[in-house]
């Protein structure tokens, strides 16, 4: 048995993950953080104390059981800490990535008390990406149940619920309205923060769970959610469309050419590849110095996507101060140490026109903070006589989004005041055997957030239908000699492990 | 439908039908989609992307086909995807991608008496309304405008459900000569009585419309076809001014009230791209020469 490990006796320094150098990194689209080698994952999970408490599984919105994983890393078991990873999250390499887990799982780490917390996010990543790399799927034998589920949306949340179902042995549709599954994974997060090839080798995993995609369907217009019910035989639907309506301000100058939401950069870059234009054919022409306006995670990408498509400057203009900015910190380091400029506390009142449509450059009001408002943040107040101009020829809204207005359009679903789906605490909608999760019902939030509610919806969906937790069990994979412990085939004792958990 | 790239490939893409060539410029093609046919309204259109390297682009529906499963598209070749495409669309080949029917259905129903006006690339697209509201009882007026005679096409489809065909053509080769203003013009001085006046064409005429309309108060609708990327409503590309309002024209519309339509301002946003899309055209017809000297070359 090994020694038992105190604060004292762990690596005392978080191990760190080798990254591009920002000035080589900000001209291309290749990752910025290059994952750990099998070394420093050991030596990253030798960090973690095992403690009873285990604050950080209570901190993961769909609660992997982080310990276990990580106790497998040091056994150098990977592929059963991929099956730990699995049992509650098929997509270990997304989430690795993009989770915010500064405030989630790592937040209320026990190491975190004394020391930098472990880090949680870059060994599921490393579990992830060893899975992809090893082909490992995990497909557990599942005993078909005849019922058939529909799935409106492929981003992170409609993955999850389709997963959980696949899994419980329903049938299970999604549907997509782009040309390629993945949702925000696909059009929203950059290459360098998480790379398509990733989202599509997870897609794949799910493929193999038996759930069939289908693209190029617009939910509401070429069959309505009722529809799906009551002509297409769907036993329960799932909706996880997503926010999405972008905000602009209502200042003036706003429908100038060269005025753009940081959804259409997003999805002109990432989903249809206008860095890579004219070999592919959707441009994207931004100016010379691009002002983001925004200081989101969404507002983060959009500049580091700029500044990579060629920007000579690029400037985020927030009204707030660093501290209130919604961007994780690491984005807002990674944006720094590119060279993007902030300018905090700044609020621009017109977008001023070049005299041929275009942009010249934004007029702006200093601003200082006043009293707290009813997000808790303090109210940003206008500096009197504070104007002045700011030279720009692209700017990219950032400021959040608003519902999707097209399923309110062509169902009856109860929406709320703000046009979000409204849902009871189970995620069931006002159409019986319909469940909703993610963006289109809290409005804009995180992947795993999303990922979350597509599995609580599962989860309501599945007593809905009558389904009993089903017992998931993986084949085992492995059977050569080397991997058995007192005689026992590890592969075997994995048999008997999720038996034990499920049962 | 054609799942993600590289993942499993159940469906290949839409198969064209029919193919049909009114000019030099102008050619229909009509694809294989019974869903979509069963589910598009008048009013409604579909986004395109004809190869996996291609743009996005919204085109309005043209005409569906129920009995048949399909839908048409009358498209003009003017920039590099639709040349593109008016020289690799044939009977048998696939479009990469189309998803729709999108937007909010042409309203049908409460008008009797209804002028339908088409003009250039709005001809094709202004059919199914025709139909509709011929279908709803109503009494329809077409007015058609071409530039002559030569181009002219689907003067039989609109007989079929117009009670009045007006063509109007720039140099007065078939039909009255002059724009299709000068058709409404005639048809209001004929029927007092004319309850709405559906444009479809370029923004500019459809400006000329509004006008056209606005002092007598006749509710003038029109359908915007802005850049768009998604045509769900999540990239804000196709926003438009309406009145006071700024609105997405892709789940906002694409119609909406002429006489609110701020026209100027949809004419230079229709310009966003263009520096890109004449780079892209030179570029492709660059690689077409090349092509053709290689091979006549061979030859």
């Amino acid at each position: 048995m090994a020694k038992k490990k105190t604060i004292r006796t762990i690596p005392q320094e978080r191990t760190p993950m080798a990254e591009q150098p920002a000035e080589e990194r900000k001209r291309n689209f290749s990752e910025v953080a290059c994952g750990y080698t099998l070394e420093r994952a050991q030596r990253e999970a030798e960090r973690c104390l095992l403690c009873p408490d285990q604050p950080c599984v209570r901190g993961c919105p769909v609660s992997i059981d982080i310990p276990n994983f990580i106790q497998k890393i040091t056994e150098k078991n990977y592929h059963g800490a991929y099956d730990v990873i699995t049992n509650t999250n098929l997509l270990a390499a997304v989430c690795g990535r993009v989770c915010p887990q500064e405030t989630q799982c790592e937040g209320v780490c026990t190491v975190g008390d004394s020391l930098e917390p472990v880090a949680i996010g870059r060994l599921e990543r490393f579990i992830g990406d060893l899975a992809i790399a090893e082909g490992w799927s995990n497909i557990p034998y599942i005993e078909p149940n005849r019922l058939r589920i529909g799935v409106v949306g492929s981003g992170p949340a409609g993955m999850a619920c389709a997963a959980d179902m696949a899994k419980a042995g329903c049938d299970v549709t999604v549907y997509e309205a782009f040309h390629e599954a993945g949702g925000v994974l696909k059009y929203g997060i950059p290459e360098f923060r998480l790379p398509n090839a990733v989202v599509d080798a997870e897609i794949g995993k799910l493929i193999k769970l038996g759930i069939k995609f289908e693209c190029n369907t617009l939910v509401g217009r070429l069959f309505t959610i009722e529809q799906m019910i009551t002509e297409m035989g769907y036993d329960a639907v799932f909706i996880g469309t997503g926010a999405g309506y972008p905000s602009f301000m209502g200042i003036p100058g706003e429908s100038l050419n060269g005025v753009l939401s940081a959804n259409e950069l997003l999805t002109r870059c990432n989903l249809m590849h206008a860095s890579d234009f004219p070999k592919h054919d959707t441009p994207l022409q931004l100016g010379r110095r691009v002002a983001v306006i925004g200081a989101g995670n969404t507002a983060m990408d959009a500049m580091r996507v700029s500044l990579r498509l060629g920007a000579e400057q690029v400037h985020c203009i927030y009204r707030r101060t660093k501290a209130e900015a919604p961007a994780r910190a690491e984005e807002i380091h990674h944006a720094e140490q590119e060279g993007i400029e902030f300018h905090w506390l700044t609020s621009p009142v017109e977008l001023l026109d070049d005299g041929k449509r275009g942009v010249r450059g934004m007029r702006c009001l200093r601003m200082e903070l006043g009293e707290p408002d009813d997000s808790g943040r303090r109210r940003p107040v206008p500096v009197k006589g504070s104007e002045f101009e700011f030279e720009c020829e692209t700017v990219v809204y950032a400021i959040g989004t608003n519902a999707n207005p097209i399923l309110g359009q062509t169902s009856k679903l109860k929406l709320n005041k703000r046009g979000y789906i409204d849902t009871d605490e189970n995620l069931a909608t006002s159409i019986m055997g319909v469940f909703a999760g993610g963006d289109i019902v809290t409005g804009a939030a995180t992947v795993i957030e999303a990922m979350g509610a597509g599995r609580k919806a599962a989860r309501s969906m599945k007593r809905y239908l009558g389904l009993r937790d089903t017992d998931v069990v993986y084949r085992p994979e492995r059977t050569d000699s080397e991997n058995t412990l007192f005689g026992i085939d590890l592969g075997e004792r994995n048999y008997a492990r999720l038996h034990e958990v499920r049962l | 439908m054609r799942p993600s790239e590289g993942i499993s490939e159940s469906n290949p893409g839409y198969e064209i039908v029919a193919r049909q060539d009114f000019s030099d410029t102008t050619f229909l093609l009509e694809f294989r989609h019974p869903m979509m046919a069963r589910a598009a309204k008048a009013g409604q259109f579909v986004i395109v992307m004809s190869n996996e390297l291609g743009e996005r682009i919204p085109l309005t529906i043209a005409d569906f086909d129920r009995g048949r499963g399909t839908i048409t598209l009358v498209i003009q070749a003017v920039g590099k995807t639709t040349r593109e495409m008016q020289q690799d669309c044939r009977v048998g080949s696939r479009l990469h991608a189309v998803v729709g029917p999108m937007g909010i259905p042409s309203h049908i129903g409460t008008s009797k008496k209804v002028i339908c006006v088409g003009g250039g690339l709005g001809v094709a697209p202004i059919y199914p309304q025709a139909r509709a509201h011929k279908a709803s009882g109503a009494y329809v007026i077409g007015v058609l405008g071409f530039r002559n005679k030569a181009l002219m096409f689907w003067e039989d489809k609109f007989r079929a459900c117009c009670d009045e065909l007006i063509v109007c053509t720039d140099d007065g080769s078939a039909g009255i000569k002059g724009l299709v203003t000068a058709g409404i013009a005639q048809a209001l001085e004929k029927h007092a009585d004319i309850d709405e006046v559906v444009a479809i064409g370029p923004p500019v005429m459809m400006k000329g419309c509004a006008a056209a309309t606005r002092e007598r108060g006749i509710k003038t609708v029109v359908s915007l076809n802005p850049v768009m990327v998604d045509g769900t409503g999540m990239c804000g590309g196709c926003r438009v001014k309406v009145g006071e309002d700024v609105l997405f024209a892709c789940v906002d519309g694409p119609d909406f009230d002429g006489h609110q339509v701020d026209f100027d301002d949809l004419m230079y946003r229709l310009k966003r791209y263009v520096p890109s899309e004449q780079v892209a055209l030179q570029r492709w017809q660059e690689s077409c020469a090349i092509r053709s000297d290689a091979a006549v070359g061979k030859a």
